[in-house]
């Protein structure tokens, strides 16, 4: 990859940062798939499920307890899966992969789980209405479903819709900006004074000169997008190696080639550090956004339950936030996988 | 061969003329290259399907003079040509390889064989010639690797055959073979000689070893220090292929290293 500007250096870490879970290093798979997984990892998601049942069932509760049964079922479920895993991976060589990566993972999971029950409902350690226990986040998710789903799909047409304005925008400008060497003149410096301005700190103005709050919460995200992905394509544009251009010019390629076909594929990798930073303002911007504008999504939830002292409903959204934003990461990793699949074996991911 | 007019005709054509090119670069303040004449007042005349050779110390604008042939920069005084056609601009008639193979790391070695025609537009017409030359370059098997999976030599190779593609009148080359190791640099020096006979394409080979340049070029050019001049034009009239531990071949590379001033001293003057 081309690592020659400043720019590249001051976002090369956040290159490097997200590994992936399921990149173990080839050596120790091939090793360890000739062993039998050893129990006690195998163990780990069941055990921790019975804990978090014995806390459940055995420990007396110091606060107010719900009627609903949620919290007890999930543990249940947990220990089931963990015994059919368990048995299944005997059979099945991509489960047991699956289960070696995974046991240590959920089952520390359920097991803090289980001590976050013990520090709320069963001692009372930690101040109501602010910090509830598992039951109260699962019974509000299960309770307030449909507005969580509604609230979801509001925040993902938004997402989706300021993220790729956004980068369409960026595109253009870090495209003109990285091969002209005008536009570069002009365009930097703006680049460089204005880029920087958080967008929610555009908030205000956006409010006034935008016709809708939708509008407007479209339109900071797409400015939090444009920022790092027009900075990282022209960085990428202009970093192009020398040779790739002369070389292409002597095979007889136009102005147009040479920017598409050689300059942009050059700059891929950079673009897609540029994507990845993008994301990750875009989240905070739309969360932002729905808070004080827009009247739906999951960041007005949140702000909405809080309002309410709903503390199980504000935790339940941040779970379905996690889940949503996480997700998708890994469409984003996917397809950097599949575009930069020539990337393979040149850096590690 | 005298007698036959349209051969002779096409032969013109094809001929690389450089007459009293000189360039000079700004110097930068603090730049990492010194500013100053890089060559100065160059002439040399190449006939079609000749392969010449440029032998010369660093610095002594090799590389800058392919680059002028190559059009992808400009003279600062003289001109080149190609038969009557000035040249102004690079283009698809004149075929550049780099030392480093600078394959596009995002194409298949198909792909990237297949970027002249694609440029061109004439990529449909072509599918069989990708195929021959994925065949000449014995690369049938790579044709879908991306070129971080290939050898240094591979890689050349497919330089090589991706700049040929295009059928250029001039192929040039800077020092191309540089970056291999000895055994694969013998092997590679036969390689681009049978590609410059069974494509008889005029062939530019700057390069750093005389050995190459003498086993390969039908002439060697030998070039001197900052300004870039040319010292002396040595036609090498051995049969191909040629005997490196002949006795031919080593007088003349004795001739050519004194004419570069590394023949070295005698010790103490008590020689002669």
């Amino acid at each position: 990859m081309n690592v020659g500007s400043k720019e590249m250096e001051m976002v090369s870490p956040v290159a490097a940062a997200p590994p992936r879970a399921n990149q173990t290093p080839t050596t120790t798979i091939r090793t360890s798939d000739a062993m039998k997984s050893r129990p006690q990892t195998l163990l780990m998601i069941p055990v921790a499920a019975a804990i978090g049942l014995a806390v459940h069932y055995c420990i007396p509760k110091s606060e107010p307890v719900l009627p609903t049964n949620y919290y007890p079922t999930f543990l249940r479920l947990m220990f089931c899966l963990g015994v059919i895993g368990a048995v299944g991976q005997m059979i099945s060589l991509r489960l047991r992969r699956w289960m070696r990566q995974m046991c240590p993972l959920l089952g520390v999971a359920v097991f803090a789980a289980a001590m976050w029950e013990l520090i709320t409902t069963c001692l009372g350690l930690l101040p109501l209405p602010y910090f509830p226990g598992p039951e109260a986040v699962l019974a509000a998710l299960a309770s307030d479903r449909a507005l969580l789903f509604d609230s979801t799909w509001h925040s993902l047409f938004l997402l989706l819709s300021g993220y790729l304005i956004g980068v369409a925008f960026a595109l253009i400008t870090g495209v003109t900006i990285g091969w002209f060497p005008h536009a570069r003149y002009w365009g930097m410096p703006l680049l460089k004074v204005v880029g920087p301005i958080p967008a929610t700190a555009w908030i205000p103005l956006a409010m006034v000169i935008a016709p809708s709050a939708l509008f407007s919460a479209v339109g900071l995200v797409a400015l939090a997008v444009w920022f790092p992905v027009t900075m990282l394509t022209a960085s990428g544009i202009s970093n192009t190696r020398t040779s790739y251009l002369d070389v292409a010019r002597t095979l007889g390629a136009s102005p147009l080639y040479l920017i598409f076909r050689v300059a942009i594929p050059a700059a891929l990798p950079n673009i897609f550090i540029g994507l990845f930073m993008g994301l990750g303002t875009s989240f905070l911007t739309l969360v932002v956004a729905e808070t004080v504008g827009v009247k739906s999504g999951l960041g007005w939830y949140v702000s909405w339950a809080q309002g309410w002292a709903e503390y199980g409903k504000v935790y339940g959204a941040l779970v379905i936030m996690a889940a949503f934003f996480s997700t998708i990461m890994t469409v984003l990793f996917a397809l950097r996988d599949h575009v930069l699949v020539w990337q393979k074996g040149v850096i590690k991911w | 061969m005298v007698t036959d007019v349209p051969a002779q005709e096409a032969r013109e054509a094809a001929s690389l003329r450089i007459r009293h090119v000189s360039k000079e670069f700004d110097s930068p303040h603090g730049g990492a290259t010194p500013g100053g004449l890089a060559l100065d007042d160059v002439s040399l005349s190449i006939a079609a399907g000749e392969l010449v050779s440029i032998v010369g110390p660093s610095g002594c604008g090799k590389s800058t003079l392919l680059r002028m042939i190559a059009g992808l920069v400009g003279p600062s005084a003289g001109e080149l040509s190609i038969g009557n056609e000035p040249i102004t601009g690079p283009n698809a008639e004149r075929g550049l390889v780099f030392q480093d193979p600078s394959l596009f790391p995002w194409l298949t070695v198909r792909r990237n064989i297949e970027t002249g025609p694609r440029a061109r537009g004439v990529l449909r017409e072509n599918r069989e010639a990708v195929d021959e030359f994925m065949r000449l370059v014995g690369l049938e098997a790579f044709a879908n690797s991306f070129p971080h999976h290939l050898s240094g030599g591979m890689a050349q190779r497919v330089a090589l055959a991706r700049a040929l593609i295009n059928h250029p009148k001039v192929l040039l080359l800077d020092e191309p073979l540089g970056a291999l190791d000895a055994f694969t640099r013998m092997r590679m020096q036969d390689e681009v000689l049978r590609l410059w006979r069974a494509h008889g394409t005029t062939m530019v080979f700057v390069t750093h070893d005389i050995d190459e340049a003498i086993y390969m070029s039908d002439r060697i050019v030998i070039m001197t220090q900052r300004p870039g001049k040319i010292e002396q034009i040595i036609p090498v009239e051995l049969e191909r292929p040629r005997d490196r531990s002949s006795q031919d071949f080593l007088r003349l590379r004795g001739d050519i290293l004194e004419t570069l001033h590394f023949a070295g001293q005698p010790l103490g003057g008590n020689k002669g």
